[in-house]
């Protein structure tokens, strides 16, 4: 007799109609959103601020580097002492005084340039001053040599190394930052997805025990069944609520951003104005149009088969020794000496992507844990990108499948002794002993 | 092939504890079968291996003749020692659910559900969650499903603890009811005079031993003293209290009475029958009250468990 389905329908309805379930599936996105709205705000409203700088430069070179922006002010000071100068700045309220002395030797400039101010002032501030006032000297200092700036600027060469496999396959460096970040956002997604939806798991397996209807049901269904029904049952939950928060996650985003929409095209970060006037720098745009097809380059098609199949066998496979452990303990609070290895390989393959498969996506390191099951979805998934021959991803994928199944075995295992063993704290120790019954 | 579920010579080891030690049942087709023994002693594990929970190490269990298999979950119906339900699911949802593992289809377990519970009168439930019922309320919804498949087996484990004496009676008599309509039933309690009042047969397990095996009569025969409680009226309580003391082991009696002036238990050790007896007491005095003493389960049971 097959309840499986059944199995799966009871866990995935009771998940699904749980009144903290619910709640969570549709509050969450409204957090998100308004959590992102309240921190564009406030970076809005600190860049709205205008600061005014008083320059005192005794040298009266430096007149024309302090050019004035949206949100910084400069007015320079001449034919005052420095004591007015802090005087009328203090007066005015203003953000600080830059003193630039006069130092002949231009060796002293270095202790003869001096900020005052109240607070001590923001490092961004700090360096592009710094930057202006080097700019101006170390150009000063080319022409006092006889240096002509003019062909120095036209000498500088900029270099863009265009990389091509065996086989014409245009990349570049670009392209490694996408493949890199497609993998990352895989992993990373594998990652909470595991965390979020194994700890469901876990509870349901913890709630049959602490409830004792687990008897009744173990009289009635195998206990690989039990299992797999309630693995599946909740993964099901868990995609069907990932899958309302992406949709209404998009919703309010693109709500807001229609209601909102002049203010959010003007919450730029100084970043985003970098990047328009990067995009303005024909070089640049060329490189992001690069990118675009080298988006396009990606075995798309082989990225899309592997993730669903890497993502799936990773979380079964995680979501299986969630469920044992579940099984093993009386309740949630016993649970906690179980959690480290389960996180650990989940950890290492994190590491291990990061680290070593940019490195060398190929190399020994990278291919031993693309095989190894606990570490091989995200680790196999990161390769990808760069390449990975259909049967090294088939060999691994039936690895993690057959993992999958023997953990299951052993949950459902330690579930049938489990229950037998009321108020028992388990040890590893005893584990190894109910496996063998 | 008279009995319905055979066990034999069924063993189970937990690591270096032998819960079960060559234990052997026979329970008749049609019979209540009261499985009885101090905590501990294996009768949990036995129920396991019956309902394929567990598997013995050695030994074979039938049903009706054949050996267990796991199609044979559909022929049980257990309720457990330690119950419970899913606490948040609704009644009607929960019943439908654990009715459809055991393999009813849903509509057949709707309607059998329609008829428990107008019968158990509790139509009003449905909708509610377990955790709104009380204790003995969700016991009657575990008795339900136990029930519910019609299965040739069923297996009780305390089924009255919980339960005001209203409704253990209502359950008592449910029991009855399905005996009478061909089940059989393995019964396991404490509880003595429910053994008393419901159990054909009984096996008393201690030790993970089985100690005593058999129809309850044949038991109470077994254990008889060939004592008689025994009331009786006279003016001259001593004299006949004497007369009856130097011909027969005498034992103080406790019983309820209206007038009886003597009251004693004698033991009748091969002086004769009861009517031997009877006629030595009607010489002497009136007789008010005569019964033979039958051991109580209660008595066997603790009689059994303190030899063994």
């Amino acid at each position: 007799m097959n309840h499986l389905p059944l199995i799966i329908k009871r866990e995935y309805l009771t998940k699904i109609k749980n009144k903290s379930f619910i709640i969570m599936t549709f509050v969450s996105p409204l957090i998100m959103v308004a959590l992102i709205a309240v921190v564009a705000y406030l970076s809005q409203l600190n860049n709205d601020k205008e600061r005014h700088i008083s320059v005192l430069d005794e040298t009266g070179i430096m007149a024309d580097v302090f050019v004035d922006t949206e949100h910084t002010k400069y007015n320079v000071l001449t034919n005052t002492s420095l004591e007015t100068a802090k005087e009328l700045v203090k007066a005015k309220e203003e953000y600080g005084l830059l003193h630039i002395q006069n130092a002949l030797d231009d060796q002293d400039m270095i202790t003869a340039v001096k900020f005052y101010s109240d607070e001590s002032p923001s490092l961004s501030i700090m360096s592009s001053l710094e930057q202006k006032i080097e700019k101006k000297l170390t150009d000063s200092k080319l022409q006092n040599n006889g240096v002509d700036i003019e062909k120095i600027k036209a000498s500088k060469t900029n270099i863009t190394i265009a990389q091509e496999t065996f086989t014409g396959e245009k990349t570049s460096k670009i392209d490694s930052y996408l493949k890199l970040a497609f993998g990352g956002a895989a992993g990373y997604l594998l990652f909470m997805f595991i965390i979020i939806y194994g700890n469901m798991i876990m509870r349901s397996v913890i709630e049959e025990k602490t409830s004792r209807i687990i008897e009744i049901i173990i009289s009635s269904v195998k206990p690989i069944q039990l299992m797999l029904g309630k693995i599946i049952g909740t993964s099901l939950a868990g995609i069907t609520q990932f899958a309302i928060w992406v949709i209404l996650g998009s919703i309010l985003i693109f709500v807001l951003s229609t209601i909102f929409g002049v203010n959010i095209a003007e919450m730029q970060t100084p970043q985003q104005e970098m990047l328009d006037q990067a995009m303005q720098n024909p070089e640049i745009a060329n490189e992001v149009q690069g990118a675009i097809q080298s988006f396009f380059n990606l075995p798309l098609a082989n990225l899309v088969v592997a993730f669903m199949f890497f993502f799936i066998g990773g979380y079964l496979l995680y979501s299986s020794l969630y469920a044992a452990v579940g099984a093993a303990v009386d309740n949630e609070t016993d649970t906690q000496q179980f959690m480290l290895p389960i996180i650990m390989p989940l950890v290492l393959a994190v590491y291990v992507g990061i680290f070593t498969v940019i490195e060398d996506p190929h190399g020994t390191v990278s291919t031993v844990f693309s095989f190894i099951p606990f570490t091989s979805p995200v680790v196999m998934l990161m390769r990808i990108p760069f390449g990975v021959p259909i049967w090294q991803q088939v060999l691994s994928f039936v690895i993690l499948a057959t993992t999958f199944v023997l953990t299951v075995w052993f949950a459902a295992k330690i579930y049938r002794v489990g229950i037998l063993m009321y108020g028992k704290k388990p040890s590893y120790k005893e584990l190894y002993k109910w496996i063998k019954y | 092939m008279n009995n319905l579920l055979v066990a034999d010579s069924v063993s189970k080891n937990f690591g270096t504890f032998r819960a079960l030690n060559d234990v052997s049942i026979s329970v008749p087709k049609g019979s209540i079968f009261g499985l009885l023994g101090p905590n501990g002693a294996g009768k949990t594990t036995l129920i396991r291996i019956i309902n394929q929970i567990t598997m013995p190490d050695t030994g074979f269990v039938q049903l009706d003749g054949e050996p267990l298999k796991p199609e044979h979950i559909q022929n049980i119906g257990y309720l457990p020692e330690e119950r419970g339900l899913y606490k948040s699911m609704k009644v009607g949802e929960q019943a439908l659910y654990l009715a459809q593992l055991k393999g009813l289809t849903k509509p057949e377990a709707k309607k059998r559900l329609k008829y428990w519970f107008d019968k158990l009168e509790i139509g009003d439930w449905w909708n509610k969650k377990i955790q709104e019922l009380s204790k003995g309320q969700a016991q009657k919804i575990q008795f339900i499903v136990t029930v519910l498949h019609q299965p040739k087996l069923l297996i009780f484990d305390e089924p009255f603890s919980g339960f005001d004496p209203i409704n253990a009676n209502l359950i008592k008599d449910e029991i009855l009811q399905l005996r009478d309509e061909g089940a059989t039933v393995i019964f396991s309690t404490h509880r003595m005079e429910s053994v008393e009042e419901l159990c054909d047969h009984i096996a008393l397990i201690h030790k993970s031993n089985k100690v005593l095996d058999g129809k309850l009569t044949d038991i109470k025969r077994q254990y008889r003293t060939n004592t008689f409680e025994v009331g009786l009226q006279t003016d001259a309580v001593d004299t006949v209290t004497q007369a009856i003391k130097e011909q027969f082991e005498v034992l103080p009696a406790t019983f309820k009475n209206l007038n009886d002036d003597v009251k004693l238990n004698i033991k009748l050790n091969g002086q004769g029958n009861s009517n031997d007896l009877l006629k030595f007491l009607m010489s002497k005095a009136e007789v008010h009250h005569f019964v033979e003493v039958i051991p109580s389960a209660n008595d066997i049971f603790i009689q059994t468990v303190k030899n063994n």
